[in-house]
């Protein structure tokens, strides 16, 4: 609904496999567990991190479904 | 690869082995409503010149606000706006389930509601603004209909009011 008004949204997803069936417009794919989508509290270097790399996909103009992984190597 | 001496359970992605039984027949089964979008949004200008909003199911809700009702058949549809002025240390948590681990959320809210991050990040120029009002719904959802038919229409609607650009949905 937010996307119908025009306005892009991504996803931080935790669980690949709900991602994957639910089919968000864009969706950062974390490898965190589950509470814990932007890395770690009070992790202020990876939680900006995560969050400016699932912002720029809002760049990608998308007509299925796009699903990027968040790089492991941090 | 993880480095040496990380061994805590926070360092293994999740997956869905990671719930118990009953929740991962439910998860394996349910029939998930897709997300209802049509292509056609993008972000059209540099972070740096927009204005952003989280909406998160971390079921966060200010002290002035009434708590979410974890006991309503099919789940608590609500969603509670949250200013950006809000303190975060301030904010309460509805969910009762026992899916996740709430312990995350709980120590930093800006785990699942980055607010703290987004000012940082404004003050880094690498965004233009953050959104005045930022919005938190339950997510352990097992009747989403009204969720879909009336909560989002409503955030979308306040969303657009203020001219957020982009969205970042975070979920628990």
């Amino acid at each position: 609904m937010i996307e119908k008004s025009g306005i892009p949204t991504v996803s931080i997803s935790l669980l690949r496999e709900v991602t994957e069936r639910v089919r968000p417009p864009r969706a950062l794919d974390v490898d965190r567990p589950l509470g814990y989508p932007l890395g770690a509290p009070h992790a202020i270097d990876l939680q900006k991190r995560i969050v400016m790399a699932a912002l720029e996909l809002l760049l990608i103009p998308t007509q299925h479904f796009l699903l990027i992984d968040f790089p492991k190597s941090i | 690869m993880r480095s040496i001496g990380q061994t805590s359970s926070a360092d293994i992605m999740a997956t869905l082995s990671d719930l118990s039984f009953k929740y991962q027949f439910f998860m394996k089964t349910y029939r998930y409503r897709q997300f209802d979008w049509q292509p056609g949004a993008v972000l059209n200008k540099p972070l740096s010149q927009s204005r952003i909003a989280v909406v998160t199911s971390a079921a966060f809700y200010r002290p002035d606000q009434p708590p979410f009702d974890a006991s309503i058949r099919g789940g608590d549809y609500s969603f509670r706006e949250i200013p950006l002025e809000t303190d975060l240390e301030t904010l309460q948590i509805g969910h009762k389930s026992d899916a996740f681990d709430h312990s995350g959320i709980e120590r930093d809210k800006n785990l699942a509601l980055p607010l703290d991050r987004l000012r940082e990040l404004k003050a880094e120029r690498l965004l233009g603004d953050v959104a005045p009002r930022h919005y938190s719904l339950m997510g352990s959802i097992s009747a989403p209909a009204r969720l879909v038919s009336m909560t989002a229409p409503e955030i979308a609607r306040r969303l657009a009011e203020t001219r957020v650009d982009g969205v970042l949905l975070t979920p628990v």
